[in-house]
């Protein structure tokens, strides 16, 4: 167990030539550990309806943002098998589809935010990329967030409402599978 | 609509467009396409899978998505199983009456509840994804893998539901149970080479 909790930074970091800004932009698309939670709330979010998403869509980054700056300023990870937790709950939350009292759902964004946004942000610091680095991840969830929520939010027929679902069953599945990874290595 | 298809297709760009990117991480590309490939190297598996599918579409709504959510799912169970290492007896034979069941539900045209039909899906979704957590490759990026894998799966239980869409007519009703029949008897072909092997 202690082997496993040992291992906290994963660097995904790409190096696109373009300075920080692009490369903290990359990191997210790059980092399927960040990715796939940030899609399973924001589908998340788009089933709650366009209230529920709206909050998302501004508590998220923010709680991403202070999480990063906290994870430039203390340099430590959290353990990569946590991540692995954000896929099976949010994932089952969305393939649940059950109505959630809004505050725990603004809640739940907060915490993934925090969580996710230190991780990221150690990295960022490990790598040199610093605040700016940790600016253009923000700025990227924010658009990615922002158009999943907003497309979820405009589906109107009842086979795209399952098709969501299945994709955080999917989630859930991926998180499975590596959750077992993380402690088998 | 146009507007939420045009979001769809774009988002769907931003989310693929990644993958090459994947290559820079050393790895990850090759875990990645290893899981994809992995459910479609054995003829066992994608018969099973698709099986699921049809018999989903020939059960209508709402098992027509539960049970493709419910094996993935449970799948993915079997192969944390599989990767933590802990003992599962029989799987080759388990993965070869999953294609004989699943088939003859198909042939017969089966009509059980959802629960029970949910239960016998999932129960051989174990041995599936045991086999294939068994069998993740040695240095592979284990996310980049699952990923992968999960994608297949899901597209195989797709093309099963695709298949199973010409139930609504009673020629492919028929076409679908000779299909269902096929699996059985594949199925029954899997079981003997598994005991007898």
């Amino acid at each position: 167990m202690s082997a496993v909790l040992g291992k906290g930074l994963y660097l995904h970091l790409v190096t696109t030539g373009l300075g920080p800004l692009f490369d903290g932009i990359g990191h997210v698309l790059v980092t399927p550990e960040d990715l796939l939670p940030l899609i399973a709330l924001a589908l998340l979010a788009g089933l709650g309806g366009r209230a529920y998403a709206r909050r998302v869509l501004f508590t998220l980054p923010a709680a991403w943002l202070v999480g990063g700056l906290v994870g430039l300023a203390l340099g430590w990870s959290a353990p990569l098998a946590v991540t692995a937790v954000s896929f099976l709950l949010i994932g089952g939350l969305v393939a649940l589809d059950r109505p959630m009292d809004e505050r725990v759902g603004v809640a739940l964004a907060i915490a993934l935010g925090l969580m996710h946004g230190q991780m990221s942000g150690a990295e960022m610091g490990a790598a040199g990329l610093g605040t700016t680095g940790l600016l253009g991840s923000v700025a990227c969830l924010f658009v990615l967030v922002s158009l999943i929520a907003g497309l979820v939010v405009s589906l109107e027929r009842p086979w795209t409402r399952i098709a969501v679902r299945v994709a955080g069953s999917w989630i859930v599945a991926i998180g499975l599978l590596y959750f077992g990874w993380t402690f088998a290595t | 609509m146009r507007a939420a298809w045009a979001t769809g297709v774009a988002l769907a760009a931003v989310l693929v467009g990644p993958a090459p990117l994947f290559a820079h991480e050393g790895g990850a590309a090759a875990g990645f396409l290893s899981g994809l490939y992995h459910p479609i190297s054995g003829l066992d598996h994608v018969l099973a899978m698709v099986a699921v599918g049809i018999w989903g579409a020939q059960l209508g709504s709402p098992a027509v998505w539960a049970l493709p959510v419910t094996f993935p799912i449970v799948m993915a169970l079997g192969g944390m199983l599989g990767l933590l290492g802990v003992p599962v007896p029989g799987v080759e034979v388990g993965i070869g009456l999953s294609a004989l069941a699943l088939g003859a539900m198909v042939a017969l045209e089966k009509r059980p509840t959802l629960i029970v039909a949910g239960a016998l899906v999932a129960f051989f979704a174990i041995f599936h994804g045991y086999a294939h957590g068994t069998e993740l490759p040695e240095g592979q990026n284990g996310l980049a893998y699952s990923i992968g894998f999960v994608i297949a799966t899901g597209t195989l239980h797709a093309v099963g539901i695709a298949l199973g869409l010409v139930h609504k007519w009673e020629r492919g009703r028929l076409a679908l149970r000779g299909i269902g029949a096929l699996i059985a008897l594949a199925g029954a072909w899997f079981v003997w080479t598994a005991v007898a092997g």
